[in-house]
């Protein structure tokens, strides 16, 4: 039974996992795009953004509009910066709106799932793929790699972003996966309760491109749980094959201290906690020993298992020699 | 004096036109600037740089021996060539952080100024020019040269000069900054370093006096004491310094960069004889090892202010209001000049805190700057310059 799960992921891995550099034709890619008739917003979450989002519009503007017309509209969606964060995404032609005004008879909810959810309503394309405003080092990839599983795939839905090719390694295998939060809370929990979506390498980034007819049915918590919960509300509703992976190299962002990790792990538990009750996974996980990280040879990327079995011994107090010894 | 009146025409308006450009310049500008680029490994950033001509369509871009990036938009005649250069190396290392900040008026990075901003123009204009039909009738060939600044030396321009194959008339070379700023003619200049070592068989014993920095001191001390004419215009530049490890230890060496700059070539030869003389003199003094390491000269040269080429990008700058400001250069220009080929020098755009990494350039100026650069294209290629 493991083993056939194995081979399944390690085929799902095989067949579902790109490098960016897979899709560097451009202009074939608009190509597919057109003739497929598809239409692709990006939305931009921002707060308090300003050091890095000018640079991102004209980077996506400039190679992903003017040169190549992939992206149809470039949407940044504020959840009330109060840095220059706005006037400098108008200033570079970006649509920007704030959370709070569109759909203004909900009451308003302040998060970055907030502004993902709303995108769905403000956003016209039948592709939308979202870019964190924080990347240093942004570059045309993180939109292309994204959206092109779903313009050359058709049963393919989201497309998830991972980081990979350290600058340097030694020896031929090297550890790989996603950051601290992603080993030490999300990788267990999957392992134990939804084996098939340690598939994918990094569940919490935060570039994707998902089909319009995937975001409209799924829920979105607004804070830090709405990576995991997309994840496994596409799983149980659409399956492991509605998903893709891209490689992007490298993203250098700002690293976060373990406290602000702390409130990231306590957002994700309870929006998985809430999942795992509600599909009823908690009694199925008994059994489960196998821990399933990451490993890449080269550009092959293989899932390592470790068995770990968690023993327990009673209470002292339970075992006859014992009672004997001390006369209880 | 040549009617300039057609030529007033095509410039008129182009200013504004530009500004429709601005993500596909800026968008190279930072590309560019955050691929490191120290003299000597340029390798990914002329990478990109080609790979930015191959997608212009340029059929016969290619990378030569040296390194240089080379990229040529054939012009409807293709008599003569028009060379356009732009050097591609930075004075920051491989280490530096090359991240770019873009905010509504302004960008700033490591080398966005010197020269990310050259190169984006060399690299946006097959773009510009075939989206706003203006088609040439010279060859434009366009030139991200290595090897440039400092023990560089020009390396990549001057072999560029010794082996192309074509037909270059005219040159122009562009720099992020000063917009305004018309070089058309080049200095006299030695650059060097001094180095101060104290030997390892030094008496110890001698305790206080030994260290490399006293003794660079001391070099210092005489070359600024040396007597330099007023007429012709002659300096020192005590560029750099660099020596010692700690608070608490004697420096054992110690090294300075300096240039000497004249408008005659005699000055600067003689002027270098002296400084050697000087560290003959305190290495004897002193029993320190004393190094001059001369690395670089330039020769004085130049085409005259009334040059054709001078006066039409004057006439550009005016119609386009710009002030030119009129001073010599010792970069790219020399070696064009070496080469006796008229060339002139441009500035892009208004920056400051210039060779730090909080360099920053002003983005609405840019227009006007590419619109000077275009407009002296054309007169050039229009035959105004002849």
């Amino acid at each position: 039974m493991t083993e056939d799960i194995v081979s399944n992921l390690q085929n799902w891995i095989d067949k579902n996992t790109y490098h960016h550099s897979e899709f560097w034709d451009l202009k074939k890619l608009v190509e597919a795009k057109k003739k497929k008739n598809l239409t692709i917003s990006l939305c931009l979450p921002t707060l308090n953004e300003e050091k890095t989002i000018g640079k991102e519009l004209i980077i996506f503007r400039s190679e992903l509009v003017e040169r190549y017309p992939l992206i149809d509209e470039i949407a940044v969606i504020d959840s009330g910066s109060e840095d220059k964060t706005l006037e400098v995404a108008k200033n570079f032609g970006a649509d920007t709106y704030l959370a709070s005004d569109i759909l203004p008879n909900l009451e308003p909810k302040r998060g970055k799932g907030e502004n993902l959810w709303k995108a769905i309503y403000q956003l016209k394309g039948n592709i939308i793929v979202y870019v964190d405003a924080d990347i240093s080092n942004i570059h045309p990839r993180f939109v292309y790699g994204l959206v092109a599983p779903l313009i050359y795939r058709e049963e393919v839905k989201y497309v998830k972003a991972f980081y990979d090719r350290p600058l340097a390694f030694s020896g031929n295998v090297r550890p790989s996966g996603g950051g601290r939060v992603t080993e030490i809370l999300v990788r267990p929990l999957f392992s134990l309760f939804f084996p098939d979506l340690t598939a994918i390498i990094q569940p919490l980034s935060g570039e994707y491109a998902v089909r319009r007819e995937v975001l409209e049915q799924i829920a979105f918590p607004i804070g830090y749980g709405v990576e995991t919960s997309h994840l496994i509300d596409v799983y149980h509703k659409f399956g492991l094959e509605a998903f893709a992976q891209t490689d992007l190299d490298k993203r250098v962002h700002e690293n976060k201290p373990t406290q602000a990790l702390g409130k990231m792990s306590f957002g994700i538990l309870q929006t998985f906690i809430k999942r795992a009750k509600a599909l009823g996974v908690f009694e199925k996980a008994e059994h489960e020993t196998l821990l399933r990280q990451f490993q890449a040879k080269r550009d092959q990327y293989e899932q390592n298992l470790i068995e770990i079995v968690e023993e327990e011994r009673p209470p002292m107090i339970e075992i006859e020699e014992y009672r004997k010894k001390f006369k209880k | 004096m040549k009617d300039y009146s057609e030529l007033k025409n095509q410039l008129s308006g182009l200013e504004d036109k530009l500004k429709k450009y601005r993500e596909v310049l800026l968008a190279n500008l930072v590309m560019i600037g955050e691929i490191p680029a120290p003299t000597g490994k340029e390798d990914n950033r002329i990478q990109f740089i080609l790979n930015r001509f191959d997608e212009a369509g340029l059929t016969d871009s290619s990378i030569d021996d040296a390194g240089n990036g080379i990229g040529v938009l054939s012009g409807k005649e293709s008599e003569n060539a028009l060379l356009l250069n732009a050097h591609a190396d930075t004075i920051f290392d491989m280490k530096t952080d090359h991240t770019m900040q873009v905010a509504s008026n302004e960008i700033m990075g490591p080398g966005v100024a010197d020269n990310a901003l050259g190169l984006a123009a060399l690299v946006s204009l097959p773009y510009i020019l075939e989206d706003l039909k203006i088609e040439l009738k010279n060859d434009l060939v366009l030139l991200a040269g290595v090897k440039s600044l400092g023990r560089g030396n020009l390396e990549g321009i001057r072999f560029f000069l010794e082996n192309n194959k074509f037909d270059i008339k005219n040159a122009i070379c562009i720099e992020g900054i000063q917009l305004g700023r018309l070089s058309y003619s080049s200095i006299g200049m030695l650059r060097g370093e001094i180095t101060c070592r104290v030997p390892e068989t030094y008496d110890w014993s001698r305790f206080g006096d030994a260290s490399a920095i006293l003794t660079l001191n001391e070099v210092i001390n005489k070359i600024n004491d040396i007597r330099l004419p007023k007429r012709p215009r002659t300096s020192v530049v005590m560029g750099s310094i660099v020596g010692g490890s700690s608070f608490n230890t004697i420096a054992r060496d110690a090294t300075l960069g300096f240039e000497v700059r004249s408008e005659s070539q005699e000055v600067v030869e003689k002027t270098g004889d002296t400084i050697n003389d000087i560290v003959l003199e305190v290495s004897s003094k002193t029993g320190d090892q004393i190094e001059l390491d001369i690395f670089a000269m330039r020769s004085p040269g130049g085409i005259p202010f009334a040059h054709p080429l001078t006066k039409c990008a004057r006439s550009v700058m005016e119609t386009l209001d710009i002030e030119p400001r009129l001073s010599p250069s010792i970069s790219e220009l020399s070696a064009l000049i070496d080469q006796k080929i008229p060339a002139l020098t441009l500035g892009i755009t208004v920056g400051e805190q210039t060779f730090k990494s909080n360099e920053t350039i002003q983005i609405e100026p840019i227009y006007k700057g590419l619109a000077q650069l275009i407009g002296t294209i054309l007169a050039v290629d229009g035959g105004y310059c002849e």
